[in-house]
């Protein structure tokens, strides 16, 4: 069985390192959150001016002052921070930020990727993509290994315009985790029931199959 | 010195049809909902707006947007909003999307006093597209300018008459860079008090910055995407 979205962050949740400091993008990405393993703790960041972003507010203490990048109410917790706008991007341009996770339209084998436009349609803006994936040292891509008609999002070449450039160093998708190296995308794990021969057919990108290539554990 | 104003109307007196203007705020949190009101009354037009977003259908810029005042924005993420995407697409808005921390960093630069910075934020994209590119530690940045603007207009929690600001939250988000960028700078705040009554320790943007300020009523403080867990 392919991964679903809540098993694709659960496998990505597996990365986290006690004390990374992490951004989370809107969809995928931030299930995350909801896996991170015991015994680890990281600090999320909230690229509109918060670090140690907490859950949900329950209802009736939602603050209109205190929301997260996708404009959701959240809360502080204890070691929270609180910072402008230049200064949270500050931190991700200098490379303080450990990790970000973000999801994508599509991801090229050299490490290109697309996520902020669709030529023809109602373009809303790259919000902070480009920035994070700009400067960001770790990139983790979750996404759908194939488009609602089937197509791979894994390809030799971006066809929508790119949000950066040789930037994305691993793609987690509902079939295996890849690396993305100067071969191309290298399947490292392959999801339960899933066969190399569907991630073969599935992905247009150059593809390599790890030697030690294993079954992806949750 | 006297940088206190009495309301909205009187702070944004002078700001003009044509006139550029920063609006602070991330979504619709820490808006200048005061101010956006005033101009919305005023009625001026044909105004550029260098704001992270551009409101929803029936608030904040939003608003403006409705009246057809807004002949440009310049914005990283729009996507809220009916209203901005019909007249985006009928030609008569046009709109400049670029990278949010290209956005904060051009208004940083220019509170600073620097002409222009160094970025890596889209490079190899269209953002890059005719800008000049330079290498360093092998790394290639683009060169992005500092933001000219006749007004910045920013919403802060407290301040005081000298012009101090204390941003509360998540609020402060592009505030404080967009307070130190404008030609002049109206500050509107929930609560204004007297100097003394702030920690000078305490203050986000000294008031050096800032023209005019006056204490905001009515507060909507409209919640965008309001998302709860259960007790």
């Amino acid at each position: 069985m392919a991964l679903n979205k809540e098993q694709i962050a659960q496998r990505i949740a597996k990365e986290l390192q006690d004390g990374f400091y992490v951004n989370l993008g809107i969809g995928i990405p931030t299930l995350v959150a909801n896996y991170i393993p015991e015994g680890v703790n990281v600090v999320l960041q909230s690229e509109n001016g918060l670090l140690g972003m907490g859950p949900f507010p329950y209802e009736g203490e939602e603050d209109p002052d205190l929301i997260n990048a996708g404009k959701q109410t959240v809360t502080t917790l204890p070691g929270s921070a609180i910072f402008d706008s230049a200064m949270s991007f500050g931190m991700i341009r200098a490379g303080r930020v450990d990790l970000t996770v973000l999801g994508a339209m599509e991801v090229a084998d050299n490490g290109d990727i697309a996520n902020w436009k669709i030529p023809g349609k109602m373009v809303k803006g790259m919000g902070g993509a480009m920035d994070l994936v700009a400067a960001a040292k770790n990139i983790i891509v979750a996404m759908q290994h194939t488009n609602p008609k089937g197509e791979s999002k894994l390809l030799p070449k971006c066809t929508l315009p790119l949000t950066g450039v040789n930037c994305i160093k691993k793609v987690v998708t509902d079939l295996g985790v890849f690396d993305i190296t100067d071969e191309g995308f290298v399947c490292i794990e392959y999801a339960p029931g899933v066969t190399i021969d569907e991630i073969k057919a599935k992905t247009a990108g150059r593809l390599k199959i790890a030697e030690d290539v294993k079954e992806i554990v949750l | 010195m006297n940088k206190v104003v009495a309301h909205a109307d009187e702070a944004v007196k002078d700001i003009n049809s044509g006139a550029t203007l920063m609006l602070g705020g991330f979504g619709l949190c820490g808006i200048p909902e005061n101010c956006i009101a005033a101009l919305v009354k005023k009625g001026i037009n044909n105004l550029t707006c260098i704001s992270n977003n551009a409101g929803v259908d029936d608030f904040g810029i939003g608003l403006m947007l409705q009246k057809k005042q807004v002949k440009k924005m310049i914005s990283s993420y729009v996507g809220e909003n009916a209203e901005f995407e019909r007249q985006l697409l009928s030609g008569e808005l046009e709109v400049e999307l670029i990278p949010q921390g290209t956005l904060a960093t051009r208004c940083m630069a220019s509170g600073y006093g620097m002409p222009a910075v160094y970025l890596l934020a889209g490079y190899g994209t269209e953002v890059a597209e005719g800008k000049e590119v330079r290498t360093f530690n092998g790394k290639n940045y683009i060169l992005e300018y500092a933001f000219d603007s006749d007004f910045a207009i920013v919403k802060a929690w407290k301040g005081d008459t000298m012009g101090n600001l204390v941003f509360k939250e998540t609020a402060r988000n592009f505030n404080p860079m967009m307070a130190m960028a404008g030609k002049i700078t109206i500050a509107e705040v929930e609560h204004l008090v007297q100097p003394g009554e702030i920690d000078p320790d305490h203050i986000h943007v000294p008031g050096i910055y800032v023209n005019r300020i006056f204490q905001g009523s009515n507060y909507e403080k409209r919640i965008e995407q309001r998302t709860v867990r259960k007790k």
